[in-house]
């Protein structure tokens, strides 16, 4: 049984089409190991139900897949992490989870979230917060936090989440594993629950980089019912690259000593020098409107979520409380008791920032500075080939310790925002272990790499040689390793 | 003071008549039992995306065209967000500073700009009055809901109730021959707004306006803005001022309500609509929109007038182009007539025949071809016929179609061309009506009418009045 869960989801698909393993076998060990969840890391998992009908695998040849539950599908519970919509069996399936299930991979659950996707740590969840594999006592990251918990604790071989300003790379750095946002348009939206539709794209969280690339060729593509995808042209290829010679890899100057924990640094240090060992070569790049990027976001990403989330009023489907009164008590009480108190943060900056009189103080405002964080970027890009920084500020906090202050928990997208804004592809890699700033064991720390929108396969070439002279291979305890 | 003048502007929403809703499959219909039309996306489910409708941004364009608009190369999408169970998003699609079709005009009146949207879904409020206030239950249909609308948007350019329902009358024809819309204001598919305000006359300043909702027909249109109009014009010479608000007219008492006052008034937190990528027609869009487009009642009415036909024929024949048509082919067909007087005959005579027999359909679909007018009209303009006998052999010709030559001649119609006969009948009737005689001679004209008639009796009106007038004349 350790066996095949040993194996990473290309091996176990490369095996499975080669006949030299069983895909029902394969399979039922996944399912029988997220079955153990001690994460809360699952919200639904099929358990060969009625339920899981509409959207069960005809013949199963690729690694079985946890999902974030941000991701409709049929019949399944899908509740975005929220209470508004406990209960809420969506008639349709997501254009992303229909192509898993087209290719032949099992969906093995529903991954929990922060709820509507807003949060760093998974602890907005209506359902309760994650547990990081590597330390029950500390949160996995956010929003798709259980995606990458299932990931890194051995309950899924791979799983999809979705990144608004962070969302997959921050909590794949926390637990320890590959995170890749796509560039914006690379995979279809329809049938992701919106947070903030300009910014929202799927993506990834894998063992490996082989892994991300397998499942990123399986998920992009345009789509006619999303306007905005595009898709990749040429598709994805398996990365093979083995060193680095040729590549420039751009360190922002504004990267300034405070903003990031010493045990970050030094793990981020020592990987530029691994891109010198491969023969790539370090250089400096300026970003100078970064800075304004989490300003600009928490405007922006408020505003469309203000929009986005108004369509859960309790008169179509989801919770509806009160009723007793008229139109607009049934509206508020539904919302008041179905949001959780993050998001109706969000929903009321974001009314703010759109409100007649304000709209271009806030929102006019940060978009023009959304523009230039995108100039910014392609400006580097004419000097080097990627921008790298660390993924997140420190290694995973503890639960409840930034759960009481907003500022704190909306810095941890700093390095993770701007890509976002700019609408670039950007990846995140195990690159080591560093204790926390409050001592403890040690834990991993995640090195991000940007490229120009649409340089997936470059991204992933160069990620993919890295990854191999990084060889990062600590597990969580209890997972061997 | 000095006179107070009116200022109108309207806004017109037009539902397009495509397969489809404006950004889902779901089909369009009226009158179908309730939310059979539906699907995720036009429900609001959870993660849906609009995928916008190539027909509705067609017709849109046609319309564009039809009001010389400036077409957008590249138009934006924006949420307008409002709470109601009629908006399931609780967000509109529309259009905000960048509309499909910016300025442009149709007849002496400008276009602002006219804009795509989807519609909201239908609201049936359970209780006596049909309207919100004092209702037990409300109950939604999103059939309607997404359905696309185009909504036209002029400049304040009319003066008077009466122009505006006029206007409006041209702005439905106009659309109604592109075959964009059912323009049929009792099922909704053409809504009207008006904005309404006074100023002194001459002034080029804009008074405060009032909108006055939603008017399902042109005559209430009409009467709703006099209403309004009286009700402003009596207030300010009161030394009042108008105040801004959204009005709702009652065609059954003719009160004004007010449905929202200005406090009221939402703030739609406009933002761009991050879900769609702005629309850019191609030149092959903008060829077919321009070459689709008919010859438009602004110019068949100017076309017409050309020809020498009076404006209300000419308006007449324009908001009918089968009926123009046949005009016509009538006018083509009756070679050396005059074009004006066709037209009296089509929309004339004719149209009286038709209407005397209860005949369906216009001129067109008669049994009377336009080559059988034409040959009618030839024979009365070579007196070969009088005006009444036409008439008669018209009643004919509507009922049994046919020629008008072999009905005349069954008839017996044929005008007398034998002068010797007719001078036989008029001093027979002078004979017999020595009073008028006596009273024609004294100077009273009138009276000659009296023996006119009785050659017509005589004659069965085969006479040709000239010639009797002239013969009566040479006897006295």
């Amino acid at each position: 049984m350790t066996d095949l869960l040993a194996l990473t989801a290309l091996e176990a698909h490369e095996a499975m089409v080669a006949g030299d393993l069983g895909a029902a076998e394969y399979t039922a060990a996944w399912r029988e190991a997220a079955a153990g969840d001690e994460l809360n890391a699952y919200l639904w998992l099929d358990e060969g139900g009625e339920e899981g009908r509409a959207i069960a695998v005809e013949r199963d040849c690729v690694a079985p897949i946890a999902v974030k539950d941000i991701f409709c599908t049929e019949g399944v519970p899908t509740t975005a992490g929220s209470k508004i919509l406990e209960g809420y069996r969506p008639p349709y399936t997501s254009t992303a989870v229909r192509k898993l299930i087209e290719a032949g991979a099992p969906v093995l659950g529903k991954t929990n979230m922060d709820e509507f996707a807003m949060g760093s740590s998974n602890e907005n969840s209506a359902y309760g917060p994650v547990l990081n594999p590597w330390d029950r006592g500390r949160v996995p990251g956010g929003s798709s936090g259980g995606s990458a918990a299932v990931v890194a604790g051995g309950l899924a071989p791979w799983a999809i989440g979705t990144d608004t300003g962070g969302s997959i790379r921050q909590p794949a750095a926390f637990c320890g594993i590959v995170g890749l946002k796509p560039t914006y348009g690379a995979i279809s939206r329809y049938g992701m629950i919106a947070f903030a539709s300009s910014l929202d794209q799927c993506g990834p969280l894998t063992r490996t980089v082989s892994d991300a690339a397998l499942l990123l060729g399986i998920l992009q593509g345009r789509d006619p019912c999303d306007s905005t995808s595009v898709g990749l042209e040429g598709g994805v290829s398996l990365p093979d690259r083995e060193d680095l010679s040729g590549l420039r890899f751009g360190v922002p100057v504004e990267l300034g000593r405070d903003e990031y924990d010493s045990g970050v640094r030094a793990v981020f240090e020592q990987t530029l020098k691994k891109i010198e060992d491969l023969g790539g070569e370090i250089a400096e790049v300026s970003l100078p409107s970064s800075e304004h990027g989490i300003s600009a976001y928490y405007v922006i990403a408020p505003a469309e979520a203000s929009s986005n989330l108004a369509r859960y009023d309790g008169v179509r489907y989801g919770m509806r409380a009160g009723g007793d009164g008229d139109l607009i008590e049934m509206y508020e009480t539904t919302r008041s008791e179905g949001f959780g108190a993050e998001v109706k943060r969000r929903i009321m900056l974001g009314t703010y920032a759109l409100s007649s009189g304000y709209y271009e103080a806030y929102y006019g405002q940060a978009q023009k500075v959304r523009t230039r964080i995108a100039e910014d970027f392609k400006g580097a890009f004419d000097q080097v080939d990627f921008v790298v920084t660390p993924t997140a500020p420190s290694v995973a906090f503890e639960l409840g310790e930034k759960t009481d202050d907003p500022l704190a928990m909306y810095l941890n997208d700093f390095f993770t925002v701007p890509m976002s804004l700019a609408g670039i592809p950007a990846i995140s890699i195990p690159a080591g272990l560093a204790a926390p700033e409050g001592g403890g064991p040690e834990l991993p720390v995640g090195f991000q790499i940007a490229a120009p929108a649409f340089a997936e396969q470059p991204l992933l070439d160069a990620a993919y040689a890295l990854e191999q002279r990084i060889g990062f291979d600590a597990r969580p305890e209890g997972l061997g390793g | 003071m000095a006179e107070l003048e009116a200022v109108i502007g309207l806004e017109i929403h037009v539902q397009l008549a495509t397969k489809t809703k404006m950004f889902c499959g779901c089909e369009l219909s009226f009158g179908d039992e309730p939310n059979v039309h539906t699907c995720p996306v036009c429900l609001a489910h959870p993660g849906v995306l609009p995928v916008p409708n190539e027909q509705a941004i067609r017709y849109a364009l046609q319309i564009g065209a039809a009001l010389n608009c400036e077409i957008a190369p590249r138009s934006i999408f924006h949420r307008k967000n409002y709470f109601y169970p009629d908006s399931p998003k609780a967000y509109q699609i529309s259009q905000y500073d960048i509309p499909i079709c910016g300025a442009g005009r149709l007849g002496d009146v400008r276009i602002h700009r006219a804009h795509l949207e989807e519609d909201a879904a239908k609201m049936i409020h359970v209780g006596e009055s049909g309207r919100i206030h004092g209702s037990g239950a409300s109950l939604v249909d999103f059939n309607r809901g997404g359905t696309p609308l185009v909504e036209i948007v002029t400049e304040p350019d009319l003066r008077g109730a009466a122009e505006a329902a006029n206007w409006a009358r041209l702005l439905r024809e106009t659309v109604r021959q592109l075959g964009v819309s059912d323009v049929n204001m009792e099922e909704g598919s053409l809504r009207v707004d008006a904005n309404v305000s006074v100023r002194p006359a001459g002034s080029d300043q804009l008074g405060t306006k009032t909108e006055l909702k939603n008017m399902n027909s042109f005559r209430f249109l009409q009467r709703g803005v006099e209403a309004e109009l009286a009700r402003q014009r009596e207030l300010v010479e009161a030394g009042g001022t108008v105040e801004q608000e959204t009005l709702h007219f009652d065609p059954a008492s003719g009160s004004l309500t007010t449905l929202r006052s200005k406090e009221e008034a939402h703030d739609y937190r406009y933002f761009p609509e991050p879900d769609l990528v702005p629309l850019a027609p191609t030149e092959e869009m903008l060829r077919e929109a321009r070459e689709a487009l008919p010859e438009l009642p602004v110019a068949r009415i100017a076309r017409y007038e050309e020809m020498g036909l009076a404006s209300d024929v000419a308006l007449t024949l324009a908001t009918d182009p089968e009926t123009a048509d046949y005009f016509e082919r009538t006018a083509a067909a009756a070679e050396g007539v005059e074009a004006k007087v066709v037209g009296n005959w089509v929309t004339g005579e004719l149209a009286a025949a038709l209407r005397q027999a209860d005949a369906e359909g216009g001129a067109a679909a008669s049994k009377v071809s336009a080559e059988s007018l034409a040959a009618l009209v030839n024979l009365v303009q070579a007196k070969k016929i009088s005006h009444g006998s036409a008439k008669t052999v018209l009643g004919i010709m509507v009922a049994e179609g046919g020629d008008p030559e072999p009905i005349v001649e069954r008839e017996g119609l044929a005008q007398m061309s034998d002068s010797g006969e007719l001078e036989a009948i008029v001093e027979k009737a002078m004979a017999d009506n020595p009073d008028a005689v006596a009273k024609i001679r004294e100077g009273n004209n009138k009276a000659i009418g009296a023996i006119v008639g009785a050659v017509m009796r005589e004659t069965k009106g085969r006479a040709d009045g000239g010639e009797v007038n002239r013969l009566i004349q040479e006897k006295l």
